[in-house]
C-alpha cells in the first residue's frame, strides 16, 4: 500500500514533470514561432536608434511588429537617391584657381561669395532632406560615411564636388563596403581633400595612403610605417582633371616598382593595395565596431563584434549583413542607462522636427545652429571626422543644444522675421577681406543667430499628450511626455502642478533628452 | 590639541593631499595664483621653418622650395632666427621673457595626428593608452581645488589634457556662456554611462557660470582673427584669478600642400596673439605670474614634398613665454644629419621633461606621481 502510493506519487511526480516540459517547450516554441511585438516604447526606441526619433504615428505604424519583422522593414525600404531635388548649381563648372587668377577683383569677390552660398545652401538641402525622408536609415548610414570618409569644404572647396561626394555616399550608404572604399578612393572631392591628387612618383605624398590604413579600415596598429610608404608609392600617379571633375590617372607620375604592403609583395596599384586592406579581418572588425557604437551601445561586445566581423567580411562586405545583425541586438531596445547613446546634434535636431511634426523652417539657419553645436555638415573638424559619442556633450555644445530646444517651441508670434541673408553673406565677404577657411560661417552664425531655424507647435505636441500648453499639465499628461520624448526616467522630475508648456520646456531641457 | 597632536594632524593631511605644504605655496598666492597658458598649433606644426636652422646647409638641401630666406626671416640678436612673422615677439625675447625649447619628441614616435595628441595629452608613452589627460591627473591634487575650475578650453571642443575628470569648460565666449548657462541645472542624482556624463558637463557649466565671469573692460586691443578674440576671451577668464590653466587651440598646421603662404598667416596669428596676450594680462597684474607653452601633437618632415608642402614629422619646437621662463634656447637643435628611417629628425628632449618642469617647478607637484613616471624635468623657469 504504502509502497503503492510512494510508486503512484512518482508516477504522478514524472507525469507532472513531463506535463511541465511539454508545456514549457510548447511554451518556448510558441515564443520562438511568434516572438512578442515591439509594443509603443520600444517601437519607438527603434526608430530613434536606426533612423531619428519618429512622430506617435510612426510609432505606432511599427509597434505591432517584432524586432526582426522591424529590422527586415527598415532594410527593406533604403532608397539609394535623395528625394529632394539637388541645388541648381550642382552642374556648373568649377572655377579653378587658375581661373580665379585671371578674374577681376570684384568678380573673385563674387565668386568668394557665391561658394558661401552655395556651401550653405548645399547643407540646407540635406538637413531638407533628412527632415523628410522616407529613408532615415538611409540619410543616418549617408551621415555615417560621411563621418567615416571624411572630406571638408574648407579644403576641397568646391561645392559641386562636395555634393557628388554625398550623392555618391547614399548610393552605397546600405550596398557594398568594398565597392564603396574603391570608389571613394577616386571620388575627387577624397582626392583633393587627401591630397591623393599631388602624390607622385617622385616624391610621394603619404596623407591617403596613411588615412586610409588608420581610418578607413584597418584602424590605428594595424600596420606600420613602411606599409604606409609603400602604399603611398602605389597611389603614385592618381590625379585629378578639375576640369572635368573626374579621376585621372597619370602613369608617367606613377611608381611601377615592387612594393610590400602588410607582408604581400607585388608591383601594385592603387586598387591592389585597397584590395590588400580588404583581405585582412582587422578592417571589417573596425566597421563593425564602429558601426556598433553608432546604433548599439556604448560598450561593443568584443566577441559578438568578431562574430558579425567574420559575416560581414564573409558576405563580401554587403552593408546589410552587419546592419541585421546588429539592429537584432537586445540592447538596442533596451531602455538602460548602460545601453544610452548622446544624439548627435543632427539627430537632435532633426529627431526634434519629425517627433513634433514641426517645420524646417529655415534649414540654411538650422545649418548654422549645427554647427554651434559642433556638427558642421560637410566641415567635419579634421579626418578623423567627429569623434561623437560623449564627446558630442561638452560645456560649450550643450548650452547651444539647450538653446536651440528652447527656442524651438517659442510661440511663432514671440519672433521677427528672418534677417536678409544676402546681406549679411555681402557683408562676411567684404568685412573680412578673405574668408577664414577655417570659419568661413562666423559672421553669419552671428547674423542668423535669431532666426528661427525650426517650428514647432507646441500646442499641437501636447494635445497627442492630451494636455493644453497653459493648463497644469497632471500625472498622467507629465507622465505621458515622459514616456514619449525620454529613453530613461528625467533627471528632475516633472511637476504635475507645471502648466503644458513648461512641462513641456523641462522635458526638452532634461539632460535625458540628450541621449536616445 | 597639543603639539604633538598637532604635528601629527599637520603631516598626515599633508601626506593625504599628497603634495606638502610647499605645492600650496609654489601655485601662488591666493591672490595671484599660478597661471599657465598652453596654445596648442593643432595639424603638426613645422617647426624647422618656425625656428629656422639657417646655419646648417641641409636645411636648403632638404628644402629647395619651401626654405626661408632673407626677407622671409627675421632674427633676434643674432642667435635665434625665426620665421618672419613671429618679428612682434621681439620684444618678448629682449625683456629676456621667451624661450625656445627645440627638438622636443618622445621615443618611437607615432605620426597619426590623432594618436600623437593623445600621447601628448596623456603624457603617455608611444605604446601606452591613458584615459586621463596629465593636466587633469594634476587637477585632482589639493594645489587645484581651490580654483573654481581646473582648466578652461578655448577654441575647440575637445578638452585635450584636461580630459577624463578634470572640471574643465569649452567655450568659445564667456558673456554668451554665462547668458546661456541659466539653461543649465545643477543635478544631483547619480547615473551611469552617457548620462553620468552630461550630468557632469550640466554641473561644470553651473558651476562655471557662477565663477568665471569676467568683470574687466581690457583696453588691450587684439588682433581681429579668431585666434585674437580667442586669446582675448583667454584674458578675460584669466581675469577672474579662478583658473590655474587656459587652453586655446589654433588649427591649420597640417600644411601637405603649397604651405608658405598658410604657415606664414598661422604663425602672425601666433605671434601678434601672444602679445596680445602678455600686454592684457599686464594690465590685469597677471603676467608676472603666468607661463605660456606652445605645443603641437608633432613637427613636420624636414624634406618637403611634392605638393610644395610637408608630411608628418617627429620632434619640434616648444616657445615659451612669461617673465619667469629661463630665456633663450633651450632643448637639442635639429640634427639634420640623424634622420631616422623615415627621414624623420630624432627627439632630444622628452615632451614629459617639459610637463615635469610645469608640475613640479610651476605648479609646485609632484611630477613624478602625476606622471607616474620619473623624468628629468628640464630647466625650464629661473631659479
Amino acid at each position: 500500500m504504502r509502497a503503492r502510493t510512494i510508486a503512484s506519487a512518482a508516477l504522478h511526480r514524472s507525469a507532472f514533470a513531463a506535463a511541465t516540459l511539454i508545456v514549457l517547450t510548447l511554451f518556448t516554441n510558441a515564443k520562438a514561432q511568434a516572438p512578442e511585438a515591439l509594443g509603443p516604447d520600444r517601437a519607438r526606441l527603434f526608430l530613434t536608434r536606426v533612423g531619428f526619433a519618429p512622430s506617435e504615428a510612426e510609432v505606432s505604424r511599427w509597434a505591432d511588429l517584432t524586432q526582426a519583422q522591424a529590422v527586415d522593414k527598415v532594410l527593406a525600404q533604403t532608397a539609394r537617391v535623395a528625394a529632394k531635388p539637388a541645388p541648381e548649381w550642382v552642374d556648373e563648372a568649377i572655377v579653378s584657381p587658375r581661373d580665379l587668377r585671371a578674374m577681376s577683383e570684384e568678380a573673385r569677390k563674387k565668386e568668394r561669395q557665391k561658394q558661401i552660398r552655395h556651401g550653405l545652401e548645399l547643407r540646407a538641402w540635406w538637413l531638407d532632406e533628412m527632415a523628410t525622408t522616407q529613408s532615415p536609415l538611409t540619410e543616418r548610414m549617408t551621415l555615417f560615411w560621411h563621418n567615416h570618409f571624411v572630406s571638408a569644404q574648407p579644403k576641397v572647396r568646391y561645392t559641386q564636388l562636395m555634393y557628388r561626394q554625398n550623392v555618391l555616399l547614399r548610393s552605397h550608404a546600405v550596398g557594398n563596403f568594398a565597392t564603396m572604399l574603391h570608389v571613394v578612393a577616386h571620388d575627387p572631392a577624397m582626392l583633393i581633400y587627401l591630397d591623393t591628387a599631388t602624390n607622385r612618383r617622385d616624391a610621394p605624398n603619404e596623407n591617403f595612403a596613411r588615412e586610409v590604413m588608420e581610418l578607413f579600415t584597418l584602424g590605428e596598429g594595424h600596420y606600420s610605417e613602411a606599409d604606409i610608404k609603400e602604399a603611398a608609392r602605389a597611389f603614385s600617379g592618381w590625379s585629378l582633371d578639375l576640369d572635368r571633375a573626374t579621376f585621372l590617372f597619370r602613369p608617367r607620375l606613377h611608381d611601377t616598382g615592387e612594393k610590400t604592403v602588410l607582408g604581400r609583395r607585388g608591383a601594385w596599384q592603387g586598387d591592389d593595395v585597397l584590395n590588400i586592406l580588404l583581405e585582412q579581418p582587422a578592417t571589417a572588425e573596425f566597421i563593425v565596431r564602429k558601426l556598433w557604437l553608432e546604433f548599439v551601445s556604448p560598450q561593443p561586445d568584443p566577441q559578438r563584434v568578431r562574430l558579425i566581423a567574420q559575416r560581414f567580411r564573409s558576405s563580401g562586405y554587403e552593408i546589410r549583413t552587419p546592419l541585421r545583425e546588429l539592429f537584432l541586438q537586445p540592447e538596442l531596445v533596451q531602455r538602460d542607462q548602460d545601453n544610452a547613446l548622446v544624439k548627435s546634434p543632427v539627430e537632435l535636431a532633426v529627431g526634434l522636427i519629425r517627433q513634433a511634426g514641426g517645420e524646417l523652417a529655415h534649414p540654411g539657419a538650422l545649418a548654422l545652429r549645427l554647427a554651434g553645436m559642433g556638427q558642421n555638415l560637410f566641415s567635419p573638424p579634421n579626418v578623423r571626422g567627429w569623434p561623437g559619442g560623449d564627446a558630442w556633450i561638452t560645456t560649450q555644445s550643450l548650452l547651444a543644444r539647450k538653446q536651440f530646444l528652447e527656442t524651438s517651441i517659442v510661440r511663432t508670434s514671440a519672433r521677427t522675421g528672418a534677417p536678409d541673408m544676402m546681406r549679411a553673406l555681402d557683408k562676411s565677404v567684404t568685412d573680412q577681406g578673405d574668408i577664414d577657411p577655417a570659419r568661413p560661417f562666423a559672421r553669419l552664425v552671428q547674423a542668423l543667430a535669431q532666426t528661427p531655424a525650426v517650428q514647432i507647435d507646441p500646442a499641437a505636441w501636447l494635445k497627442a499628450a492630451g494636455t493644453f500648453p497653459e493648463r497644469a499639465v497632471g500625472a498622467q499628461g507629465a507622465a505621458h511626455l515622459v514616456q514619449n520624448l525620454l529613453v530613461l526616467p528625467p533627471a528632475s522630475p516633472v511637476a504635475n502642478e507645471a502648466l503644458g508648456l513648461d512641462a513641456l520646456r523641462a522635458v526638452l531641457l532634461d539632460p535625458v533628452y540628450q541621449l536616445k | 590639541m597639543n603639539a604633538a597632536r598637532r604635528r601629527f594632524v599637520q603631516q598626515a593631511s599633508a601626506a593625504v593631499a599628497g603634495f606638502g605644504f610647499s605645492a600650496l605655496a609654489r601655485a601662488g598666492s591666493e591672490e595671484r595664483p599660478r597661471l599657465l597658458v598652453l596654445l596648442e598649433l593643432r595639424g603638426g606644426n613645422d617647426s624647422l621653418n618656425t625656428v629656422v636652422p639657417l646655419e646648417d646647409g641641409r636645411y636648403f638641401d632638404l628644402r629647395p622650395r619651401l626654405a626661408l630666406r632673407d626677407d622671409a626671416l627675421v632674427s633676434f640678436d643674432r642667435s635665434l632666427v625665426l620665421h618672419r612673422s613671429l618679428a612682434p615677439l621681439r620684444d618678448l625675447w629682449e625683456k629676456k621673457e621667451m624661450a625656445v625649447i627645440e627638438g622636443v619628441g618622445y621615443p618611437q614616435p607615432n605620426l597619426s595626428h590623432f594618436r600623437s595628441i593623445e600621447i601628448w595629452d596623456t603624457a603617455s608613452a608611444s605604446n601606452e593608452v591613458l584615459q586621463q589627460g596629465w593636466l587633469a591627473r594634476a587637477a585632482r591634487t589639493a594645489a587645484f581645488a581651490r580654483f573654481a575650475a581646473d582648466g578652461v578650453v578655448i577654441g575647440a571642443a575637445d578638452l585635450g589634457p584636461l580630459a577624463g575628470g578634470a572640471r574643465a569648460v569649452s567655450l568659445s565666449d564667456p558673456e554668451r556662456f554665462a547668458r546661456q548657462a541659466r539653461l543649465a541645472k545643477d543635478g544631483q542624482i547619480v547615473a551611469r554611462g552617457a548620462l553620468a556624463h552630461v550630468l557632469r558637463v550640466e554641473n561644470d557649466v553651473v558651476h562655471a557660470a557662477t565663477e568665471l565671469r569676467p568683470d574687466v573692460n581690457l583696453k588691450t586691443e587684439f588682433p581681429r582673427t579668431p585666434f585674437g578674440v580667442a586669446i582675448q576671451h583667454a584674458a578675460a577668464i584669466a581675469s577672474t584669478r579662478k583658473v590655474p590653466v587656459i587652453r586655446v587651440t589654433l588649427a591649420g598646421f597640417d600644411t601637405h600642400q603649397n604651405q608658405a603662404n598658410t604657415h606664414a598667416q598661422l604663425l602672425r596669428q601666433v605671434g601678434e596673439g601672444v602679445v596680445a596676450l602678455r600686454a592684457a594680462l599686464t594690465e590685469v597684474g597677471l603676467w608676472d605670474n603666468t607661463l605660456v607653452l606652445t605645443y603641437s601633437e608633432f613637427g613636420r618632415r624636414p624634406r618637403e614634398n611634392a605638393s610644395a608642402g610637408t608630411d608628418h614629422g617627429t620632434a619640434g619646437a616648444m616657445l615659451a613665454f612669461g617673465p619667469q621662463v629661463r630665456a633663450g634656447r633651450l632643448g637639442v637643435q635639429p640634427a639634420l644629419a640623424r634622420l631616422d628611417e623615415n627621414g624623420n629628425l630624432p627627439f632630444g628632449v622628452d615632451f614629459r621633461s617639459v610637463y615635469s618642469a610645469v608640475l613640479d617647478d610651476w605648479f609646485g607637484l609632484d611630477a613624478e606621481r602625476v606622471l607616474g613616471r620619473r623624468f628629468p624635468a628640464l630647466k625650464l623657469l629661473r631659479a
